[in-house]
């Protein structure tokens, strides 16, 4: 919907996750040629490296990896890597851990995205009317996109020190606390505090996605609610938000998926302890491989990716209904 | 909207988005700020906000103890050669998915798009195996190949929204004029195009600059260590060193905001394209 303006009025295409397949798609965009044999070869040749490195270094691996799931596969024992069937599974459900870390990475989810998503709305809300410096605002605010997430830890694992952390320091300015917290050695803050780096790093990201939606609102909607007489809370409510609903529906559901598999802040800043408290699965699928057990930090990437299966199935038809019903 | 804002909804919304640029910001300045201190001012109380005495010691330590030049090189190495190639092969995948039509299309997008979901450290048992049967580990450029396949997927999705912009046209006119397709692509989309590519090239070049995972895996040894290779290292010792550390942290992070800048418009037309698109 920022791309072509010939997308901008038809906001249910995007109900679509996958991008339509088929000469369908000619309908509204541009004209397309269709696919002849003689043109194939050529175009085979445009496509092939893109295909060979993803298919080499990508697919393969990862299905390679999926086999190792069931595998007996340590890299302190590789003379017998045995097919286990569910054994690896059946290790990571009886770990004492799986629990906790299962549900931190609930929290770490949830906690972090209803932030990001209240924070992100409002700085787009007010970013949609042009003031000057507004350019130069969005650029400064965009910035953390360019460090990476294990940095980020780094850096908010400085803040966060307890001894000479900057953020116990001003907390002790304002008054808030008396005595410095350790923030990060203390299981019952720890999480608290990655999930804050989490919520300063993913702001931007649905400022952006939701100020790009934002602006596809026509005008004019706006102008028949005016004369109406409707208030600005009636606006944002009924026309704003229903009119970029599934935008924000699908940017939730992207950022669900993206920040349960992103275990770079965690690692950096905390490295999943104190006792495993910050663990979520990917960081703990790490940990996992680092300890050199394959087999079974391939059963927890599994694992992984059948819940947002599951999950984004669920989503997508609960996203359905709720159109049908509208 | 149209309606006129009234001056305390302004002086809200400037002090609201006012604060969330300071909180944004502060973790930089702090980095920084702690960067130039001495050594020794780092541990000390009360914390000071702006170094008592300015000293780039950090800095000269970081490249007489930690060969930190050596993992600039190698980083700047992989992560261009790896962007360029990146770059230049996703144009052409980009432009056969933007401008033609064929039954296999919508797999072929989704199975690129699949790659960002899945997570990636299943595959790192097996690229590990893969890279020692090809003789690539702890080998730059063998990182280099693994890169450019981890950058193709979004990159060619961000360009396929760039190119579906361009009208047909205008290549049309060029290969009416006897280009061929190959030629129409490079003599007449790519210079329409430039701000679009070169924006695709800077995101693929700030993400194989800070790779961490596949880095860590795969290189051993110092000569062949990136940037962020050794910084996981840094932290993995019992005591970190956050003289070393923030000054590390500064440079690695300058380049790419500074990239970042320029490119940023475009990054962002192309990650809401993408990502709305699906």
């Amino acid at each position: 919907m920022t791309t072509t303006t010939d997308e901008a009025g038809r906001g249910q295409q995007l109900a679509t996750p996958t991008p339509p397949a088929g000469p369908s798609r000619t309908a509204g965009g541009h004209r397309r040629r269709t696919f002849t044999v003689r043109r194939g070869f050529g175009l085979l040749g445009f496509l092939a490296p893109a295909f060979i490195f993803v298919a080499i270094f990508i697919y393969y691996p990862m299905i390679a990896g999926s086999q190792m799931a069931f595998r007996n596969w340590n890299l302190a024992n590789l003379t017998d890597t045995s097919w286990v069937g569910f054994g690896n599974f059946l290790a990571v459900f009886a770990d004492p851990a799986f629990g906790k870390v299962v549900l931190n990475t609930v929290v770490w989810v949830v906690a972090s995205i209803v932030p990001q998503f209240v924070i992100g709305f409002g700085i787009a809300l007010w970013l949609r009317r042009k003031f000057r410096f507004r350019g130069l605002y969005q650029a400064m605010i965009f910035f953390p996109w360019a460090i990476s997430g294990f940095l980020i830890g780094i850096l908010f694992r400085w803040m966060f020190n307890s001894e000479f952390g900057v953020i116990n320091d001003l907390l002790q300015k304002v008054g808030l606390i008396d005595t410095p917290i350790p923030w990060l050695a203390d299981p019952n803050t720890a999480m608290f505090a990655v999930i804050v780096a989490n919520v300063w790093y993913g702001v931007t990201f649905f400022a952006i996605m939701i100020l790009a939606a934002l602006q596809s609102v026509p005008e004019d909607l706006f102008e028949a609610a005016a004369l109406d007489g409707a208030g600005k809370a009636r606006m944002l409510f009924q026309i704003t938000i229903p009119y970029i609903r599934t935008t924000l529906a699908l940017t939730v559901l992207l950022r669900v998926i993206w920040i349960f598999n992103f275990p770079d802040i965690i690692y950096g800043m905390t490295g999943g302890g104190p006792a495993n408290q910050t663990h979520i699965l990917t960081t703990w699928m790490i940990a996992t491989t680092q300890r050199g057990d394959y087999g079974r930090a391939s059963a927890i990437g599994l694992i992984v990716v059948a819940i947002l299966l599951v999950f984004t199935a669920f989503y997508l038809l609960s996203m359905r209904e709720k159109k049908v019903k509208a | 909207m149209i309606d006129k804002e009234t001056s305390r909804a302004k002086a809200v919304k400037f002090l609201f988005l006012g604060l969330w640029l300071v909180i944004t910001v502060f973790p930089l300045y702090w980095i920084v700020v702690t960067s130039f201190k001495k050594p020794g001012a780092i541990f000390s109380y009360p914390l000071t906000y702006w170094p008592e005495v300015f000293s780039i010691e950090n800095y000269l330590g970081l490249f007489a103890k930690a060969q930190f030049g050596t993992y600039v090189v190698n980083s700047l190495i992989v992560a261009t050669v790896a962007a360029v190639i990146a770059t230049f092969i996703s144009m052409l995948s980009a432009y056969v998915l933007a401008r033609f039509e064929f039954r296999s299309k919508g797999a072929i997008l989704l199975a690129f798009l699949a790659t960002q979901m899945i997570p990636s450290f299943i595959a790192l048992g097996p690229l590990y195996l893969l890279m020692t049967q090809l003789k690539l580990v702890d080998n730059r450029f063998g990182l280099i190949l693994i890169y450019i396949a981890v950058c193709i997927p979004f990159c060619t999705v961000m360009l396929r929204g760039f190119f579906e912009n361009i009208p047909d046209a205008l290549e049309e006119a060029a290969m009416i004029d006897g280009c061929s397709r190959f030629g129409a692509l490079f003599r007449v989309l790519v210079p329409v195009l430039k701000p679009g590519i070169v924006a695709a090239f800077i995101f693929n070049f700030v993400n194989c600059w800070n790779e961490l995972f596949l880095s860590v895996t795969l290189i051993n040894s110092d000569a062949n260590k990136t940037i962020p290779t050794a910084l996981n290292g840094f932290i993995t010792s019992y005591n970190i060193d956050w003289g070393s550390m923030s000054a590390a942290a500064v440079l690695t992070i300058i380049p790419t905001m500074v990239l970042f800048a320029f490119a940023s418009r475009y990054i962002v037309q192309g990650l809401t394209a993408g990502a709305v698109k699906g």
